[in-house]
């Protein structure tokens, strides 16, 4: 069973409707114990980095889902803001983010023009075609963006996609069996589809 | 990036129907069935907008909400009737992303704080509907356009901001159901005081009008009603969505 995550943070239900069409067994779920025996997690995030760490936090999960995912090694995948939680932090806010991953998300800066949040369809590259997901992905695959802050990992082997707003940022990311995207899957038609399913066939 | 490009759908007694001017209605069909056509043909976004829910005094049809939205594989707006913060947790609930506030925003723009504290300011669309004047400015409407309101479309603009909506949806009431192109004089007065993306609406008729509301009003996207559902010129009820709208720009 694939467990996404609940802490209360919007719409949750667009992640498990696409997920049950591709025939996946998979429940919006806060409960500890299924989270302990969960095949794959989905980590999502909507709104500010603090009140996703927070709500995240209070749900008191946190220990279950990391020796769920350092233990058994099960596939997780952040999305949105549940990507950059997956990293050190935000220049959004002051909560530390989980650390998983060397990078922190940064404001789009004003500097660049361009209208803030970054909403809308973009196309992706590439970076590691090796990688399961990687290789699942059209290449002209294009994905739902809104956010407005970017990740940018220290290291060039944590970058799976890439995509552009007056800049290079990482729109995937991952390290062994954590995954992250910085758009919504669950909104991005077949490409979404293709995505999900890919992460999917990595948690049976 | 390339400009979104937005079915803006009415509903009314839980079908769809297409207005010209705010005023005289068609029926379109039933809104789940329009959801399954906007998928093959892989839109963009969609937005409902309840057209009778303010003037009526009651809040959104939730069951009809939950039924959209899991059809949707698209990110999906809705306005209408969203009067309190936990109105629009309600629609949030219900399964659609971004929630869209006019009538509200004149009298309670406290509600737009909250969802975009809560939420985020990606989940709050400010909408505003307008009429342009004899002397060529433009005059702001709440209630699907039978109220007046007085605030001056710069400030109210700027009272959107500073509350924290993440995108404006501008509406022209003379352009609507038109299909002669947008108040493009409108659409620039509201991108040119915003940093927000900003939604152009109202009479859009071609391809062309949705390119001209970007290239010459500066909208980073374009929403329309009767091109997506009529097709020819004695308006035939038919779902369609233009193909790479902005391939050539």
């Amino acid at each position: 069973m694939i467990a996404i995550i609940d802490y209360d943070i919007g719409n949750l239900g667009a992640i498990a409707n696409m997920l049950a069409r591709l025939g996946a067994n998979a429940a919006i779920t806060n409960d500890a114990d299924k989270v302990g025996s969960a095949t794959g997690l989905i980590l999502p995030g909507n709104g500010s980095f603090d009140a996703c760490m927070r709500g995240l936090r209070a749900t008191g999960l946190l220990a279950s889902i990391e020796k769920r995912v350092f233990d058994a090694k099960v596939p997780i995948l952040g999305i949105c803001v549940g990507a950059q939680m997956i990293g050190n932090g935000s220049e959004e806010g002051e909560e530390k983010g989980l650390g998983w991953i060397d990078m922190t998300a940064h404001k789009f800066p004003a500097s660049s023009g361009l209208r803030v949040p970054h909403m809308g369809w973009g196309n992706v590259r590439v970076t590691q075609s090796a990688d399961p997901i990687g290789s699942a992905l059209d290449p002209d695959s294009r994905f739902y963006f809104v956010h407005s802050y970017f990740l940018k990992p220290a290291a060039r082997r944590n970058v799976i996609l890439e995509a552009n707003y007056g800049l290079d940022f990482a729109a995937g990311v991952v390290e062994g069996n954590i995954y992250g995207v910085q758009f919504h899957p669950e909104k991005s038609h077949r490409y979404g589809k293709s995505l999900l399913r890919a992460f999917k066939d990595l948690c049976e | 990036m390339i400009p979104r490009v937005i079915p803006c759908l009415l509903l009314r007694d839980r079908g769809l129907v297409k207005t010209v001017q705010f005023g005289s209605d068609v029926y379109i069909g039933d809104p789940v069935n329009a959801v399954r056509i906007f998928n093959d043909k892989e839109v963009d976004e969609l937005i409902f907008l309840d057209i009778d829910a303010t003037r009526e005094g009651r809040g959104p049809d939730l069951e009809v909400l939950h039924e959209i939205a899991g059809e949707s594989f698209m990110p999906v707006a809705y306005g209408g009737g969203i009067s309190s913060f936990e109105d629009a947790q309600r629609v949030i609930r219900a399964g659609v992303e971004k929630v869209v506030i006019n009538s509200t925003s004149y009298r309670a723009l406290d509600v737009i704080r909250e969802v975009s504290a809560v939420y985020g300011a990606q989940a709050v669309v400010g909408a505003i509907d307008a009429k342009k004047t004899l002397l060529g400015g433009h005059k702001l409407y709440s209630c699907s356009g039978t109220r007046e309101e007085k605030v001056k479309l710069a400030d109210h603009l700027a009272a959107l901001v500073e509350a924290g909506v993440g995108e404006i949806f501008v509406n022209s009431i003379d352009r609507d159901g038109k299909m002669s192109g947008y108040d493009i004089d409108l659409i620039r007065k509201v991108s040119s005081a915003t940093p927000t993306p900003v939604i152009a609406c109202g009479g859009a008729g071609s391809v062309a009008d949705l390119v001209e509301a970007v290239e010459k009003g500066g909208a980073s996207a374009v929403a329309a009603g009767s091109i997506f559902v009529f097709r020819g010129k004695h308006k035939a009820v038919l779902i369609n969505y233009p193909k790479d709208a902005f391939a050539n720009v």
